[in-house]
């Protein structure tokens, strides 16, 4: 599969989650947050908690630990509340 | 006519559930978030199928059941007679997905129960994740939240986790119990858990030979790092829970899994105008809500882990369906009830918690309120309920919806002015999961094909 992390290919596997992905990566955070600009990750693991927030295909708050990575996929860091990426 | 039974989760509950409904003639709408059946207790890995889950292979060949995996419930609509479930079907949070709105002549819910985490200095650091996601991402993934684990909370559910980090090749430095361990089991628990002592006692045999301390009365107080956790701070607890002076050690990790207990996922029974007692959803015998017609099942009546949750799915699949109690059912989860009241008696969370975080440790992830501001806001504004403690504060307001503080907030809250604070309000949530306003927007006729 062709996935990149913000624009470095990175290797994945069918049925990977995306925060699996990342950690895989030696990602431990990949948001920071609107107020303090404090780093997160993965915190509850299974869909709750909406910390481990990130941009896949230029669509932002996708939850990590929730998202399986499919062919294709543009995954990047968010920062803050971002808005989605104007589709052309 | 055919009674249409929708069960929301696929966990022990909700699989025993579907079942027993389509055995009894129902047409059953079985719906999970996840791509496939098993819920948290029965995580499989990546891509397996769902005969390792039991009941899951006579599911998916079930004439009767219809699975909708990768599926989430965003509302429930009270019809005249039943309910009308919104769902939407697709890739987790992403563009495209397709939405449908299932009639339901009996509802059951079954949506499981998540880790309670407590708040201390560092909690929100990167590397600092709860028991239930070092468990998805080893048993789900196969991968260590890190190298050199601590473990910590209350509960006999750390030690599965801890037996899944040695498992994906993490070294589990500690697993502190907060209370008293299996000293704190009433007899009457020891006989209704009797089958659940020999794999207790395999858990400690894989801790001996893995050489990894088990110690009671003692929790993480702190995390510490810059970017992600670098090191903790653990302390003795005394029987309310508050720091013993003193008793601190520091030690070297790269991450900390903390579960206190579990909070039930209460939304759509809240949604639904369920009752609830002591926060849990109320049923009778049956499992039926005080709402005709929705049932309820698991970990949402009480946490009593994965055996009673899938007896209580059987009564309540086959209730919903319009069939009498299964007494073999029944038996089995009044044997479960008696555990799980044992287990709520012998790992209780203790009220000197709230002594652990400091003025401006997070309380809520979300918005990023620290403790000091909930205090400003609880005492000096005079918010004296949660509704106005989220409106001066904003605590519960974020993405998760207090799912992770709400009842933190409330406890704090409660200890500071008296005033009373019910953490299920914190559980209201008329829109379930998360939403595009595009997909609001769409017309819901075409949710029906």
């Amino acid at each position: 599969m062709n996935v990149t992390v913000d624009g470095e290919p990175q290797p994945a596997r069918a049925g990977q989650t995306v925060a699996a992905l990342l950690l895989a990566a030696a990602r431990v955070s990949w948001r920071d947050t609107r107020a303090g600009g404090r780093p997160r990750g993965l915190f509850c693991g299974i869909g709750v908690c909406f910390d481990c927030l990130v941009v896949v295909n230029g669509i932002p708050d996708v939850r990590a630990c929730q998202r399986v990575v499919a062919d294709g996929d543009e995954i990047r860091t968010q920062h803050g509340a971002e808005l989605p990426e104007a589709r052309s | 006519m055919t009674r249409r039974v929708v069960v929301v989760g696929a966990g022990p509950a909700g699989v025993s559930a579907a079942l027993a409904a389509a055995d009894a003639g129902a047409q059953v709408t079985l719906v999970d978030s996840a791509p496939t059946v098993g819920g948290q207790f029965h995580r499989q890995p990546a891509g397996a199928g769902p005969d390792k889950v039991p009941g899951g292979s006579r599911l998916v060949e079930h004439p009767r059941v219809r699975l909708l995996t990768d599926t989430v419930v965003w509302t429930v609509e009270p019809l005249h007679s039943g309910h009308l479930v919104h769902v939407r079907t697709g890739q987790a949070d992403g563009p495209g997905r397709h939405g449908e709105a299932l009639t339901a002549d009996a509802l059951v819910l079954a949506t499981g129960a998540y880790d309670r985490a407590l708040p201390f200095p560092g909690w929100d650091l990167p590397g600092v994740v709860t028991a239930g996601a070092a468990q998805a991402l080893a048993k789900g993934q196969g991968i260590a939240i890190g190298d050199r684990v601590l473990v910590a909370g209350t509960g006999p559910f750390l030690l599965p986790v801890a037996q899944s980090l040695v498992g994906v090749g993490a070294q589990v430095v500690e697993v502190l119990e907060a209370n008293g361990g299996i000293r704190g089991w009433t007899p009457s628990a020891l006989v209704a858990g009797r089958g659940k002592l020999a794999e207790l006692a395999g858990y400690a045999r894989l801790l001996a030979t893995h050489r990894v301390p088990y110690r009671t009365r003692r929790t993480v107080i702190a995390a510490h790092g810059e970017d992600r956790v670098t090191s903790v701070t653990t302390a003795a607890l005394d029987r309310e829970w508050r720091v013993k002076p003193g008793t601190e050690r520091r030690l070297p990790v790269d991450a900390v899994c903390v579960g206190f207990g579990f909070t039930p996922q209460l939304e759509l029974a809240v949604s639904a105008r369920c009752e609830l007692v002591d926060g849990f959803v109320e049923v009778t015998p049956t499992q039926e809500t005080s709402v005709p017609g929705v049932f309820a099942a698991g970990e949402l009546t009480g946490i009593g882990g994965a055996d009673l949750a899938a007896a209580e799915g059987t009564i309540a699949g086959a209730c919903a369906a319009g069939q009498a109690i299964p007494e073999a059912a029944l038996r089995k989860a009044r044997r479960g009830r008696t555990f799980a009241a044992g287990l709520a008696n012998a790992y209780p969370v203790r009220p000197g918690w709230r002594t652990w975080p400091a003025d401006d440790t997070l309380v809520c992830r979300c918005e990023e309120v620290t403790l000091g501001a909930l205090r400003t806001a609880a005492r000096e504004r005079d918010a004296l309920g949660v509704r106005s403690l989220k409106l001066t504060s904003r605590v519960g307001l974020g993405l998760c919806q207090g799912r992770v503080c709400g009842r933190n907030a409330a406890e704090l809250a409660a200890g500071y002015t008296g005033g009373h604070y019910d953490p299920s309000d914190t559980a209201r949530r008329p829109i379930a999961a998360p939403l595009r306003l595009g997909e609001l927007a769409e017309d819901p006729e075409k949710e029906n094909t």
